[in-house]
């Protein structure tokens, strides 16, 4: 068990996503980096999409209650273990009592927002529709359905278990970078209503640089840069949408859906995020800014085979490590 | 602008949306649930959403290159042609309302817009039976056909921050009742007590599309 002992708002219980419930009006919710939490299980030997904590705002600070293994991954936020520095992306063993802290995140304009710590065997909540994500809007899933709270004691699926330890692997920022004349930069497939908009403003979408402004959190990004005006005002029937589309409202700066957005809407839609490219965005600290990369359906394909290749080359690391026998002395 | 033809549009690589043409109206509504029904069963698809008069279905596995996709695209459309309107044996449920007051704190905004009396508001509001066409926005929630449309109102320009579970509002031609609290940019005339989602049953939304959804008059708050 691992007991929280910061009051740090918003860290959340995560899994890749609650699928199949869109038809109750429930979201997918899910880890904002899904790459991190993925390639966080994979260094566990855990099973890909077992649930993790996502913790977006520092210090953090939880205590083993007994002998866990953990991996960090996500933003790099300078984890101590005690007083022991910890390297990101690794798997350490934590011991009965000792105490990790992750700070605030570093690696100046390079850094992430949000780091994913996972637990041998994953956080074991119970599954709520098929998932161990929290459901903010709903109160359902995760611990209690809520965001953490000091206090709050989680259960990791197999603590004590023997668990290789004290490798790592290169993050994905590093070897899947993507940037537009040195801007971070994610690819978006037009959606709808695109060409329902001034060619000025198609034009300056793709051109310009937008600031993800402080009204930002789970359930969408507010984008701030030159207005986006559609040609005729255009009212919309609800209907269904996915995290990652970029939606317009009346005031011509757009929101981006991400995971815990609602699973329907009726702004008109510009564009699309490519899933290939969520973690990117989930990453993406409040007051950064992002570039937009018009893709094709193909090429956006293309992206989602990148990740898996590079998730497949993770998983094969690891398993190089794993194999090795387990010295006594570890454990 | 109505439109002539069904559209189909793309979500990224996640999902695409089938838009019926012409009005808004049931008929059409019970091709959609129709058209679900077919597609859900489809390998490529994870699940078919059925929102106001169009569908969303998620991917399971996106088709490989333009081809593919522009097969699945025909397939929906011939799919959409044959679709025979489903209509569904929905179950009745009546839920008590109290208008105005503090449940219903936006009621004087819709009498402003409408130039109609608190009591013509709540009699043309209560009198339809309204069908429930999808679910969508947050868990449980039923977006309802038929509302008068002379209680229509806009969306309200500042949205709220937080509306309680159970309010009833209007946004524009449409009316609802929210499942949770939440952010809204509807306007709310009242409230009721309902329960309108339990991730413990099966299903876990006590609505179905199809269902109906009477609001019966609890009491006039003023």
């Amino acid at each position: 068990m691992i007991e929280v002992l910061s009051s740090a708002a918003l860290a959340t219980v995560q899994d890749l996503g609650r699928t199949g419930s869109l038809r109750w009006g429930v979201g997918t919710s899910g880890a904002m980096d899904n790459l991190a939490l993925a390639a966080g299980n994979l260094l566990l030997g855990n099973a890909l999409d077992a649930a993790g904590i996502e913790v977006p705002v520092f210090p953090f600070k939880v205590r083993f209650g007994e002998d866990c293994a953990f991996a960090l991954t996500g933003a790099d936020c300078a984890a101590r273990l005690d007083d022991q520095p910890l390297l990101p992306w690794w798997v350490h063993q934590a011991r009965a009592g000792q105490v990790l802290t992750l700070g605030l995140p570093q690696g100046g304009a390079q850094r992430g927002s949000r780091a994913m710590l996972c637990l041998a065997g994953g956080v074991d909540v119970p599954e709520v529709l098929g998932s161990r994500s929290t459901q903010l809007r709903g109160a359902f899933g995760g611990y209690e359905g809520r965001a953490l709270r000091r206090g709050d004691v989680l259960h990791a699926g197999a603590a004590g278990a023997v668990c290789k330890t004290g490798f790592g692997l290169v993050p994905p920022a590093l070897m899947l970078p993507l940037q537009q004349d040195g801007v971070a930069a994610v690819r978006v497939l037009p959606a709808a209503e695109y060409l329902g908009f001034e060619p000025a403003s198609r034009a300056a979408f793709w051109a310009g640089e937008w600031k993800i402004t402080s009204q930002s959190d789970r359930y969408g990004y507010r984008l701030e840069g030159e207005a986006l005006r559609p040609i005729a005002p255009m009212e919309l029937r609800s209907h269904g949408i996915v995290p990652g589309v970029i939606q317009v409202p009346h005031s011509g700066q757009p929101i981006i859906q991400m995971r815990d957005a609602q699973p329907s809407g009726g702004y008109p839609k510009f564009g699309t995020v490519i899933e290939a490219d969520m973690w990117r965005l989930g990453q993406a600290p409040i007051g950064s800014r992002v570039r937009f990369i018009e893709t094709t359906w193909d090429e956006a394909l293309a992206a989602l085979d990148e990740v898996r290749a590079w998730l497949d080359k993770v998983a094969r690391m690891v398993e190089l490590h794993r194999g090795a026998p387990v010295s006594a002395g570890r454990h | 602008m109505i439109a002539q033809r069904p559209s189909i549009s793309l979500l990224g690589t996640t999902a695409l949306i089938f838009e019926a043409p012409g009005e808004m109206n049931l008929t059409s509504q019970q091709r959609i649930w129709a058209l679900a029904h077919e597609t859900q069963a489809w390998p490529e698809i994870r699940e078919a959403v059925p929102g106001m008069n169009n569908l969303m279905l998620t991917f399971l596995r996106p088709p490989r290159g333009l081809g593919a996709l522009a097969a699945l695209e025909a397939r929906l459309r011939d799919a959409w042609e044959a679709a025979v309107a489903l209509p569904r044996e929905g179950r009745v449920v009546e839920l008590p309302v109290v208008y105005g007051g503090a449940g219903g704190p936006h009621m004087a905004d819709v009498v402003a817009h409408t130039g109609l009396s608190v009591e013509q508001i709540v009699e043309l509001h209560s009198a339809p039976l309204y069908p429930v066409y999808a679910l969508g926005s947050h868990p449980g929630y039923c977006y309802l056909g038929g509302m008068d449309a002379r209680i229509a109102t806009p969306r309200r320009k500042v949205p709220v921050l937080s509306i309680p579970g159970g309010a009833v509002s209007i946004g524009g031609a449409q009316t609802g009742v929210s499942a949770s609290a939440g952010p809204s940019g509807w306007n709310t005339i009242g409230s009721t007590s309902m329960c309108f989602f339990d991730p413990a049953q099966d299903p876990p939304a006590a609505l179905q599309p199809g269902d109906m959804i009477r609001f019966r008059v609890e009491g006039i708050v003023r």
